[in-house]
């Protein structure tokens, strides 16, 4: 299963992005293979619509669940859609590691 | 010209049953087409009906305006009464519908989540895996959670005045209060 997080950065010691649209980075963590991608969020400036672009990103990749720190108004009809389950997380000062430890923790 | 894009329609319970078949004697021997109700045609009529509400509170709940709302109505209406006249099946599928998920909060992690699937019910947190969920009413706290960590500021493309982005949902609605032209989202560079 693959899990997206929004991340300020493209290391691991980055904390979470409070925004999905327009977020710096994806991190996608693969939960079978222990993977770990960063890719650049190519919706980050833009004027609108990021974060419809960046839900169809998503759903390319064959995400299936989605941490970050707020989902916009129009994207949860689309993300409720395509049944990918969103999770909020309201602490900004999150690390990507200590996200990934937490999710390693939990066994899938 | 292609037509305007329609807007997903919320669709709170889906309906139990796929269709309707007609019996008796005649209705085997024509075959006819199925009349497609729409699932949003089935849930204006749910909340009109059987639940018993006017067309403009259901179209809040459905997300729709109320002309829209009372289009789809009488659309359901018409091919429910074209079915009943010609005997003809009445299938439920198909329209441009999301069904609407239920949040849960966690109670070790504090983190908020949905359950995209409806049939399936969620016993623990995504995240962490606690089992101390419960459930959670989305309805004003969303508006400032969250929102006081973003950087995100409006523009006026006129005369360059900069504004501080309060409410994430009606920013390309803004005027500019100096020149009163529409602002804009400010690109970030920062990162």
């Amino acid at each position: 299963m693959k899990i997206a997080i929004s991340s300020t950065g493209n290391s691991l010691d980055s904390p979470i992005d409070p925004r999905f649209g327009r977020c710096c980075y994806f991190v996608i963590y693969d939960t079978e293979d222990k993977t770990i991608d960063f890719i650049p969020n190519p919706n980050k400036n833009a004027e609108e619509k990021a974060g419809s672009a960046s839900v169809q990103l998503m759903a390319s990749k064959a995400i299936s669940k989605i941490i970050s720190g707020e989902f916009g108004l129009k994207i949860k009809s689309n993300l409720d859609s395509l049944k990918i389950q969103m999770i909020i997380l309201k602490e900004p000062e999150t690390k990507i590691k200590d996200i990934i430890e937490i999710l390693n923790k939990t066994n899938y | 010209m292609s037509p305007r894009k329609k807007i997903l329609r919320k669709v709170l319970s889906p309906p139990l049953i796929k269709g309707f078949k007609p019996y008796g004697r005649e209705s085997g021997k024509r075959n006819l087409e199925p009349v497609n109700l729409l699932y949003e045609e089935y849930e204006a009529l749910r909340l009109s009906d059987y639940d018993i509400l006017n067309h403009h509170q259901a179209s809040e709940i459905m997300g729709v305006s109320r002309p829209t709302f009372t289009r789809i109505y009488a659309s359901a209406l018409q091919k429910i009464a074209s079915a009943f006249v010609e005997g003809r099946q009445i299938s439920i599928e198909g329209g441009k519908v999301y069904f609407d998920s239920d949040w849960y909060q966690c109670d070790q992690c504090l983190c908020n989540f949905n359950n995209p699937e409806r049939e399936k019910e969620i016993k623990n947190c995504p995240l962490c895996g606690s089992n101390q969920i419960k459930r959670y009413n989305f309805g004003s706290p969303t508006k400032n959670s969250g929102k006081n960590n973003c950087i995100d500021t409006l523009v006026c493309p006129d005369c360059g005045f900069e504004q501080a982005l309060v409410n994430e949902g009606v920013y390309n609605e803004q005027v500019c209060p100096k020149c009163k032209s529409i602002m804009k989202r400010k690109k970030i560079y920062n990162c």
